[in-house]
C-alpha cells in the first residue's frame, strides 16, 4: 500500500483481475445452490463478495494506488453506513434474530 | 508563469443577467443570503399566524387546516430555506476569501447549487397557492405523510426537501473540495480560520446524513404515489423506519445548523476583543468531535417509539457525552473575552447574545437525555422552547453577529450602530418574551401542534405574554431590515479593515475584487493578517508594525483567467424544476417530467462542452 | 463531469485539477454509500415480509448471474478505456467506452426483461414491503446504471466531436470512477438480496 509507488497496472493485470473476478462470481453461485454449506452460506458469501469488492476498489479504481485521502473519504462513508443502519437494524432486531 | 498574457477576466455583466449566469462565489454568495433572508421574512409571517391563533384560549385566527400548514412550513422554512442557506451563503463568500483562493473549486457547480435551492424553494412555496401547503410537520412522519387526504400536499414537501437535498450535496462536495486542495500556500489546515474549519465539518455533516433522508423521502413519495408499502403498516411496512431514516439525518442537521454560527462566533470575539481565539485548536477539535458524535444521538427523538431499553440507554448517554464538546466551546469564548478589550458594538452584542441563549437552549436540551423524563416532555411545549432556544437565540443570533461582522466587506460601508443596538435589544427581549413562557407551558402539559387550547387549563397568561414577545421580536426584525437597506444606501465608508480583524478576508478591499487578491497571500502563521499588521514590543504586547503597508489589491495580476458567466446552470437546474413539479401531478405531469429532462439534459451537456474560462472579443 | 477549477494560471501556487476532481469525486461517492446504504437496509428490515404474494423464489439466479458478470465485464472494459485515455490512444479509448456503454445497455435491458418476468409471478412494487423494497432498490441502481451509459455517451461523442482538451483522459477517470462505483454496488446487491435469500 505505498504512497508513491507509480508502478500502475498493465491491461494484463486488468484482464487478469477480470478473471479472477468472474472465477469469484461462479464460486458464489455454486456455494449458493450446494446445500451441505447453508449453514455457514453467509458468512461464505460475504466473505467472498467483499473480496470482489475490494479488487474492484483497490485496482479498477486505483484506489491502492492514489492519495490517501481519497481512502479515507470512501472509507468513512462506508463505516457510516454499516455503523449507523446497522445500528437501525438492531433497534429493530433484524440483525441479531437471523 | 513566465509569459505576460493580459487577465481574462469577465466583462462586468450587469442587470438581472449577470446575477442568472454568474459564476463569481461573492455574488452567489450575495444571492444566497438576499433569497434566504426574503423566506426569513416569510416564515417569520407563518410564525406571527400561529401566534395570533394561540394568543388566546379557542383561538378564531386560522381553521385547523390552516394551521397545520403553518406550523409545517414556518419549520420547513426555517431550517432549510433560511437557516442553511444563509450558512451557505456565509460559507460562499467567505470561504475562499478565509483561505486565500480566487473562487470555490467549481464555480459553475456552485453556481447550479443555488438555482436549484431557490426553484426548491419556489416549489415548496407555490404549493400554497395551488391546493395548500404541506400539513404533516417538517419531520412527516408518516403514515401523516403518506396518507392521501388531500391529494398532492406532501408531493410537494418529499420532492421539494429532495431537490433541497441534492442542491446540498452538491455545495458540500464543493465546499470539501474547496478546502483540501484551494488553500493558499501556507495555509495548512490547522491554520485555517475557526469559520473555514466549521464549515467544512458541516459538509461532511450534510455529506452523508442526506442521502439516508433521500431515501426516505423517496419512499415517502413511491408510497403516495406508486403503492409501495414501505410505511403502510396495513400492508406490512413499518413507520418507524421513517423515523429512524429522518433522524440520522434530522440530528446531523442540528449541528449544520449551529456548527457555522459557532464558527462565526469564534471570528467576531477574538476581532472585539482584541485577543487570539482561547484554545483555539480545542475549539477545531470539538467541532470535529461535534461532528461525530452528532451521528450517533438520533435515537434520542424517538425515546417514545419503543426502542427497548437497551437502545434507550445508549442513546442517552450519547446524547449526554454530546454535551462535552459543546460546553468546552462555551468555555472557550468567556476565556477569549476574558481580560480582553471588549468593544461592545452590534455584532459583538449578537456574538454574547448567543453564548447566553445558547447555554440555555443547551441545558435544557440536556434535559432530554434522560429518557423517562424526555417521555414527559415529548410534544411538549417545552420541545419547542428548547429549539427556538438553540435554532433562533443560537443559531440566527450567530448570523447576526455575523452580518454585522461581515456587512462592510460586503457592502463596504458600516452597518448603523444606532439600529443595530435597538435591533439586538429588541429581538433579544422578544425573543425570550416569546420562547422562555414555553417551558412553563410545556412542563404544564401543553402539547404541541394543537391549533386551540381551551379556556381555564392554565395555558391562557403564558401564550399571550408569548404571542407579545413574538411581536416585539418580528419588530427587531423589522428594524434590522431598515438598517440594512438604509445602510446599503448612504451608510459610513467602512474601508478595508474597520474592526482592525485578524484574518484573510480583512487583507483585501471591501467590498474585494473580482479576483479576491491581486496576489495570492503567502501564510506564515495562524490570524496571518494580525500578524502582518502587528509585532510585540518589549513588554510582550502586541504592537503596530511600523513597517506595514496594505497589499495593492486594484491591479488585476497579468495573466489570470477568471471563470466566464454561464447560463448552463440555471437552465440545468431548471429542468429539475419542470421535472419535480411533473412529478407532483402523476400520471399527466410525467410529460413535463420528460420535457424538464430534456432541459437537463441539455445543461448538461451545453454545459460539459463549454470551457469554463473563454476569450472575450 | 467537465467541472473546471478556477484557473488560476497567475500564481505560484496552483492547484492540480486531478487532485481536484478526483478530490470531489470521491467525496460524493462517499455519500452515494450511505444512498445505497439506506436502500439495502431497508431490504433487509422488509426481505422476510411478503405478504400473500410470493417471496425471494421468484429470483432466476443462472440469469442474474449472467447480467451480474456483464456489469462486473463492463468494469473491465471501463478500466482499459481509461488506460487507453492515459496513453493518450484516443481510438482505444472510444471503442472501449463504447463497449462498456453497451454492456451497461445489456444489464439494463437484463434488468427490464427480471422485472417484467416478476410482474409476471406476481410480485409488484405494491404486493409487499418486500416487493416495494426490492423494485426500489434494484429501480435506483438502473437508473445509476443509466446515468453512467448516458456520462459514457457523451464523453465517447465529445471526443469523436474533436473536443480533446489536455484534460480528456481525466474525464474519462471520473467515469470511471462512477462506473465501478455503480459495479460494486451492484456486487452487494447480488450477494445480500439475491444469493442470500434463496
Amino acid at each position: 500500500m505505498s504512497e508513491t509507488a507509480h508502478v500502475h497496472p498493465t491491461p494484463r493485470d486488468y484482464w487478469q483481475i477480470a478473471g479472477v473476478l468472474f472465477v469469484i462470481t461462479a464460486v458464489e453461485v455454486a456455494v449458493a445452490y450446494i446445500e451441505a454449506l447453508d449453514p455457514v452460506v453467509a458468512p461464505i458469501l460475504l466473505t467472498l463478495s467483499a473480496a470482489k469488492f475490494v479488487l474492484v476498489v483497490g485496482w479498477f479504481m486505483h484506489l491502492k494506488y492514489d492519495l490517501k485521502r481519497y481512502r479515507r473519504f470512501f472509507y468513512l462513508g462506508l463505516a457510516g453506513a454499516v455503523l449507523l443502519l446497522g445500528g437501525t437494524l438492531f433497534t429493530f432486531g433484524v440483525l441479531i434474530g437471523h | 508563469m513566465t509569459s505576460a498574457t493580459p487577465a481574462t477576466i469577465p466583462a462586468a455583466r450587469t442587470g438581472i443577467w449577470g446575477w442568472m449566469t454568474t459564476t463569481d462565489h461573492k455574488k452567489i454568495g450575495l444571492l444566497y443570503g438576499v433569497t434566504a433572508i426574503v423566506f426569513f421574512v416569510v416564515g417569520g409571517v407563518e410564525a406571527l399566524f400561529i401566534r395570533a391563533q394561540l394568543a388566546l384560549p379557542n383561538g378564531e385566527v386560522l381553521s385547523a387546516d390552516a394551521y397545520n400548514q403553518m406550523f409545517t412550513m414556518h419549520a420547513t422554512t426555517m431550517v432549510f430555506l433560511v437557516v442553511m442557506p444563509l450558512a451557505t451563503a456565509f460559507i460562499n463568500y467567505f470561504l475562499p476569501l478565509q483561505i486565500g483562493a480566487r473562487d470555490v473549486a467549481f464555480p459553475r457547480l456552485n453556481a447550479f447549487s443555488y438555482w436549484l435551492f431557490l426553484f426548491a424553494g419556489l416549489f415548496l412555496t407555490i404549493s400554497f397557492f395551488v391546493g395548500g401547503s404541506p400539513d404533516a410537520g417538517w419531520f412527516g412522519y408518516a403514515p401523516l405523510s403518506t396518507q392521501l387526504d388531500e391529494v398532492v400536499r406532501m408531493d410537494y414537501w418529499a420532492l421539494g426537501l429532495n431537490t433541497l437535498g441534492v442542491a446540498s450535496i452538491v455545495s458540500s462536495v464543493n465546499f470539501i473540495t474547496t478546502t483540501l486542495t484551494m488553500r493558499a500556500p501556507g495555509m495548512s489546515l490547522m491554520r485555517m480560520p475557526v469559520f473555514s474549519w466549521m464549515s467544512t465539518i458541516v459538509s461532511f455533516l450534510l455529506l452523508f446524513s442526506l442521502p439516508m433522508v433521500a431515501v426516505g423521502l423517496f419512499q415517502v413519495y413511491f408510497d403516495r404515489n406508486l403503492g409501495t408499502l414501505f410505511f403502510d403498516a396495513a400492508g406490512g411496512g413499518d413507520p418507524v423506519l421513517w423515523q429512524h431514516l429522518f433522524w440520522l439525518f434530522g440530528h446531523p442537521e442540528v449541528y449544520v445548523l449551529i456548527l457555522p454560527a459557532m464558527g462565526i462566533v469564534s471570528e467576531v470575539l477574538p476581532t472585539f476583543s482584541r485577543k487570539p481565539l482561547f484554545g483555539r485548536n480545542f475549539v477545531i477539535f470539538s467541532g470535529i468531535a461535534i461532528g461525530f458524535m452528532g451521528f450517533g444521538v438520533w435515537a434520542h427523538h424517538m425515546f417514545t417509539t419503543g426502542l427497548g431499553p437497551v437502545a434507550e440507554a445508549a442513546f442517552a448517554l450519547t446524547t449526554m457525552f454530546i454535551a462535552v464538546p459543546t460546553g468546552v466551546k462555551i468555555f472557550n469564548w468567556l476565556g477569549t473575552i476574558w481580560g480582553g478589550r471588549l468593544q461592545l458594538n452590534s455584532s459583538a452584542l449578537f456574538a454574547i447574545g448567543f453564548i447566553f441563549l445558547f447555554v440555555i437552549g443547551g441545558l435544557s436540551g440536556v434535559t432530554h437525555s434522560i429518557s423517562p423524563a424526555d417521555s414527559q416532555q415529548h410534544d411538549s411545549y417545552y420541545v419547542v422552547a428548547h429549539f427556538h432556544y438553540v435554532l433562533f437565540g443560537g443559531a440566527i443570533f450567530g448570523v447576526f453577529s455575523g452580518i454585522y461582522y461581515w456587512f462592510p466587506k460586503v457592502t463596504g460601508r458600516l452597518l448603523g450602530e444606532r439600529l443595530g443596538k435597538w435591533n439586538f435589544w429588541l429581538m433579544f427581549i422578544g425573543m425570550n418574551l416569546t420562547f422562555a413562557p414555553m417551558h412553563m407551558l410545556g412542563l404544564n402539559g401543553m402539547p404541541r401542534r394543537t391549533y386551540r387550547y381551551g379556556e381555564g387549563l392554565g395555558f391562557d397568561m403564558w401564550n399571550l405574554v408569548a404571542t407579545v414577545g413574538s411581536f416585539v421580536l418580528a419588530f427587531g426584525v423589522l428594524l434590522f431590515l431598515m438598517n440594512a437597506w438604509r445602510s446599503y444606501r448612504r451608510g459610513e465608508a467602512a474601508g478595508d479593515d474597520p474592526w482592525d480583524a485578524r484574518t484573510l478576508e480583512w487583507s483585501t478591499t471591501s467590498p474585494p475584487p473580482v479576483y479576491n487578491f491581486a496576489h495570492i497571500p503567502e501564510v506564515t502563521a495562524e490570524d496571518d493578517f494580525w500578524h502582518r499588521k502587528y509585532g510585540v514590543d518589549e513588554q510582550g504586547r502586541a504592537a503596530r508594525r511600523d513597517d506595514y503597508v496594505p497589499v495593492d489589491q486594484s491591479t488585476p495580476p497579468p495573466g489570470l483567467h477568471l471563470p466566464s458567466p454561464s447560463y448552463y446552470p440555471i437552465l440545468g437546474s431548471f429542468g429539475i424544476f419542470m421535472m419535480i413539479t411533473g412529478l407532483v401531478y402523476v400520471p399527466w405531469g410525467l410529460l413535463a417530467t420528460g420535457a424538464g429532462a430534456v432541459v437537463t439534459l441539455w445543461g448538461m451537456f451545453g454545459w460539459s462542452m463549454e470551457d469554463l474560462v473563454r476569450e472575450h472579443h | 463531469m467537465s467541472e473546471h477549477t478556477a484557473v488560476d494560471t497567475n500564481a505560484e501556487h496552483h492547484a492540480d485539477p486531478d487532485v481536484v476532481r478526483k478530490t470531489a469525486i470521491w467525496v460524493f461517492l462517499g455519500s452515494e454509500v450511505l444512498f445505497f446504504g439506506s436502500l439495502i437496509s431497508t431490504f433487509l428490515l422488509y426481505r422476510t415480509r411478503i405478504g400473500d404474494g410470493p417471496g425471494a423464489e421468484v429470483f432466476d439466479i443462472p440469469f442474474t448471474s449472467v447480467s451480474s458478470f456483464v456489469l462486473l465485464m463492463s468494469s473491465l472494459t471501463m478500466v482499459l478505456a481509461h488506460h487507453a485515455s492515459t496513453r493518450k490512444d484516443w481510438r482505444q479509448m472510444r471503442v472501449w467506452l463504447l463497449a462498456t456503454a453497451m454492456l451497461g445497455m445489456v444489464f439494463l435491458a437484463g434488468q427490464v426483461y427480471e422485472f417484467t418476468e416478476f410482474v409476471h409471478e406476481g410480485l409488484t412494487v405494491g404486493t409487499s414491503p418486500f416487493g416495494s423494497s426490492f423494485f426500489v432498490l434494484t429501480g435506483f441502481h438502473g437508473a445509476h446504471v443509466a446515468v453512467g451509459v448516458i456520462l459514457l455517451l457523451g464523453t465517447a461523442f465529445m471526443s469523436f466531436a474533436g473536443r480533446f482538451r489536455p484534460d480528456e483522459g481525466m474525464n474519462v477517470e471520473m467515469v470511471g470512477l462512477y462506473w465501478h462505483f455503480v459495479d460494486i454496488v451492484w456486487i452487494a446487491i447480488f450477494t445480500i438480496v439475491y444469493l442470500l435469500q434463496v
